[in-house]
């Protein structure tokens, strides 16, 4: 059994197999999610990909790859998006230093 | 993330009528017949495969050693029809149409006869031997010059077009800038074309023409006047990289999932007639690179060409079409339709 196969993605309809109900109101949402708004589809693709780094799920990050690609975004966009999702990732990991400090200090004299 | 759908494979580098049938097959299951419209708005003439350049998506494998070149004859009679028939545009491409020796006579005859005159320029070729005047010449003529930039950063350029095209294309751009085209209020069209750096869809055509006129301008000074996005079709050297990068069923698979049925109606093969270098006609010239005449019914070359005779016919497909209808569609003159939900 292999893992994360590239071909798997257009296989994503598969999951709604014994629940079809609650994949298409899944869907439905998504799809509306990804539509021109209050922000444009590329700027929601370049959320999607840091998103996707972030939670470090291949099938998305292959995904908003080509949505950046396909809604005109370039590699220098799209690196400065993935830097953001990992300057969050290490903020967040270094912010919890203070959780260390608290601790320490509760048992320190 | 997309369900699955159906992949239709890719004719190879000859016409693969199964594939059109293919593509035929998904129009009828819509309910969008694809017919010819009621007149020829366009003759486009393919001069030849000359090149000053060897873009690794061309699909026409054009390039500097090709010698596929129109001569004067087929040229006049090219010309006869577009005077015959009152033929409202005439698009001039190739190769880089301007290495024809006829080129400049067929210009300027197609513009005597009241036509309007586009033509396909690769820009560097501005900077090949006696060519420096095209900008005066194009003007002089009130020609639309459609030009391809891929896009607005010299890496994804050259990756596509070859070393250093970027740059010179910057110089071409300004000096066809000076000469007034794309400038404001100065009736002289030029307009740019998008295509992917790359196995993907272009995006939205009003999106990025914005991305493209705010980019060109700050960083270069440049101006023009629309951007067309046009999809990379699968033939010749394009599928030539689809094959060597793994990428064709998947590419392919994208077409064939985006296709958008409110496409088929703005379709350019409604309403034009591809011309080869020898004066042979195509419903496109993606089908022209293919060697896919038009319907066997119908005249096959310009000297016995009648647009009445087009009216309503049928046209030749192939797994290529799916290139053109898919998303928002894909054009001479870039999207056709709002891009798909």
């Amino acid at each position: 059994m292999a893992y994360y196969e590239e071909d798997e993605l257009q296989r994503f309809s598969e999951v709604g197999k014994h629940r079809p109900d609650l994949f298409e109101k899944f869907m439905a949402w998504y799809n509306a999610c990804q539509e021109d708004g209050a922000l444009s589809r590329r700027e929601k693709a370049l959320i999607g990909l840091a998103v996707a780094h972030a939670l470090q799920c291949p099938y998305c990050i292959d995904a908003y790859s080509q949505a950046c690609l396909e809604s005109g975004s370039n590699m220098e966009q799209m690196t400065e998006a993935i830097h953001m999702a990992s300057a969050l990732r290490g903020g967040a990991t270094l912010i919890h230093g203070l959780q260390a400090h608290n601790s320490v200090s509760k048992v320190s004299m | 993330m997309t369900k699955s759908l159906p992949v239709v494979q890719a004719s190879a580098d000859a016409p693969s009528t199964r594939a059109g049938a293919e593509f035929d097959r998904h129009l009828a299951a819509r309910g969008v017949p694809l017919k010819r419209a009621e007149t020829v708005e366009t003759l486009q003439v393919n001069v030849g495969k000359l090149c000053n350049q060897a873009c690794k998506h061309c699909h026409v494998d054009a390039g500097p050693k090709r010698t596929e070149v129109m001569t004067r004859e087929t040229a006049e009679q090219v010309l006869a029809a577009v005077a015959r028939f009152r033929v409202r545009t005439l698009d001039i491409t190739g190769g880089a149409p301007e290495l024809n020796p006829s080129f400049r006579y067929l210009v300027a005859e197609a513009r005597r006869l009241s036509a309007h005159v586009i033509v396909r320029h690769n820009l560097t070729v501005q900077f090949e031997a006696q060519q420096d005047d095209l900008p005066e010449f194009f003007r002089r003529h009130e020609v639309e010059v459609v030009s391809s930039l891929p896009y607005f950063l010299e890496q994804q350029t050259d990756a596509q077009r070859g070393q250093g095209v970027f740059q010179k294309s910057l110089a071409a751009l300004r000096r066809l800038n000076a000469h007034g085209y794309g400038r404001e209020r100065s009736g002289l069209l030029l307009n740019l074309v998008y295509n992917p750096v790359g196995a993907f869809l272009p995006p939205a055509q009003e999106a990025i023409e914005r991305d493209f006129k705010r980019e060109l301008l700050t960083r270069y000074g440049i101006t023009f006047n629309r951007l067309y996005t046009i999809t990379n079709m699968p033939i010749r050297r394009f599928l030539d990289y689809l094959r060597r990068s793994g990428n064709e069923e998947r590419y392919l698979r994208k077409l064939v999932e985006a296709f958008n049925p409110a496409t088929v109606e703005g379709l350019m093969c409604r309403s034009l007639v591809s011309i080869d270098w020898t004066g042979r006609l195509y419903d496109c010239d993606f089908n022209q690179m293919l060697g896919l005449g038009v319907a066997p019914e119908l005249p096959q070359t310009i000297a016995e060409f009648d647009p009445s005779l087009f009216h309503a016919r049928r046209i030749m497909t192939g797994a290529h079409c799916f290139g053109c209808t898919a998303g928002a569609g894909s054009s001479c003159g870039g999207a056709v339709a709002a891009a798909a939900g």
